[in-house]
């Protein structure tokens, strides 16, 4: 039964990566896209990563299928011109082998795996307690693997600068996308005023239980970012300018956290990002309770894109 | 009957197979985004499947690469939207969004 399931899956997959390779419109891709995001969010769970498939259903789906939704559609006037560039069938051709080459290695590479697996699960279990927390991944991310969750928080921060840098100079500091507007009457008026309550209790809840179970801050904070789009999308609120000072505050905030608790443990602990005995649990909470305002800024602000008008 | 790591192991290397072609072919930029990221969840399924492999004390998957996925994941979602934003900024500085290397002169830039 499983066995099927996950035959059936992976065939409906291949059949979208298919699509959107073959798709001559761009927002039919795209379309396929979000649909893929979805169905490899079952394949996480089919595979025992419930936090990868809540980060897959958030940011790889979500997130990135929104942005690409809104990209073709202001590039829709772009497409017809660029589409006329295909290259001629001897290019094709080599695209083909190279890509069935390169596939056909991984798929020896994915037969030759070792046996038994190697794995990190039982030293991980075995200093799980160390730690205080009881979602491994959590562990992970925030103890054992702290300098790697460390960059990512500063790689978003930069992926936001790298966007607002492109703004125009007239409007920089100006406000992020354009201004939208609905009717108050329509479904998108009404659906941007009761989904934000519940997505807010949902994204806290999914940062709170991160902890012990299946979730964190990243996924919580995409699904708060995402009310707050919604709430701009139906015209109820308004981006920031960029400018404002407690903006900038509340997008470095989390990350300077972060460092200062790194730094704290070098003097506690004896190295960067060390925590002391009995205190680790503690500390990864004021952490990751520091970093959520703060990632789910700079991921909303990511999405609503180069500043386009003026402060005023 | 294959394992579930293997069926979604191949599953993944096709994916990648699939991704690359499309990232030469589609001469258009926001398809070429869309294929880097077919590649890239082409990588992370394969890492996955290694992950679920790696299944032990307890747990369905190895944590620490499920624990690195999170992280890629979201550095492929940045990457993905600093790629759009220059897209973007692109096509409102001239008119067509082409890569070629002999395309026609685009028209002067018009401020906005």
């Amino acid at each position: 039964m499983s066995e099927a399931l996950n035959a059936g899956l992976a065939l409906f997959v291949l059949a979208l990566a298919a699509w959107m390779v073959v798709a001559r419109d761009t927002f039919a891709a795209v379309v396929g896209f979000v649909a893929y995001g979805l169905l490899l969010t079952l394949v996480w769970v089919q595979l025992h990563g419930v936090d990868v498939a809540l980060t897959e259903g958030a940011i790889g789906g979500g997130l990135t299928g929104a942005m690409l939704v809104a990209a073709a559609a202001r590039l829709r006037r772009t497409e017809a011109a660029a589409r006329a560039e295909r290259p001629g069938w001897p290019t094709r051709a080599a695209a083909a082998l190279l890509a069935g080459g390169v596939t056909a290695a991984l798929a020896v590479a994915v037969l030759a795996l070792p046996v038994p697996a190697p794995s990190l699960a039982p030293e991980t279990a075995a200093n799980m307690g160390a730690t205080g927390v009881g979602n491994p991944i959590t562990g992970v991310l925030l103890a054992f693997r702290a300098v790697d969750t460390l960059l990512e928080t500063t790689v978003v921060l930069l992926a936001l600068i790298g966007v607002w840098s492109l703004a125009p100079d007239r409007v920089w500091g100006g406000r992020p996308g354009p201004r939208h507007r609905a009717d108050p009457n329509e479904t998108l008026a009404y659906l941007a005023r009761v989904l934000p309550p519940i997505g807010l209790v949902v994204g806290v809840y999914i940062f709170w239980v991160g902890a012990d179970l299946p979730g964190g801050k990243f996924q919580g904070a995409s699904i708060i970012a995402a009310m707050w789009l919604l709430a701009v999308m139906a015209g109820l609120s308004d981006a920031p300018p960029i400018s404002r000072g407690w903006l900038r505050l509340a997008l470095v905030g989390g990350p300077l956290v972060f460092i200062a608790i790194g730094a704290a443990g070098v003097a506690t602990a004896g190295a960067f990002l060390a925590y002391p005995d009995g205190l680790a649990k503690l500390l990864i909470k004021a952490i990751e309770w520091a970093l959520l305002p703060s990632l789910a800024l700079t991921l909303a602000l990511i999405l609503a894109g180069v500043p386009e008008r003026p402060a005023r | 009957m294959m394992d579930t790591a293997t069926l979604f192991g191949l599953c993944a290397a096709a994916l990648v197979g699939l991704g690359l072609y499309a990232f030469i072919v589609n001469p258009q930029p926001l398809r070429k985004i869309i294929a880097f990221n077919v590649i890239g969840s082409g990588v992370f399924v394969l890492v996955g499947a290694v992950a679920y492999r790696g299944g032990a004390a307890g747990w369905g998957g190895d944590p620490v690469p499920q624990a690195l996925l999170i992280t890629g994941l979201v550095v492929a979602f940045c990457a993905s939207a600093l790629a759009i934003a220059l897209l973007q900024r692109l096509a409102r500085e001239a008119e067509s969004v082409t890569l070629a290397s002999d395309a026609p002169a685009a028209p002067p830039a018009t401020p906005e």
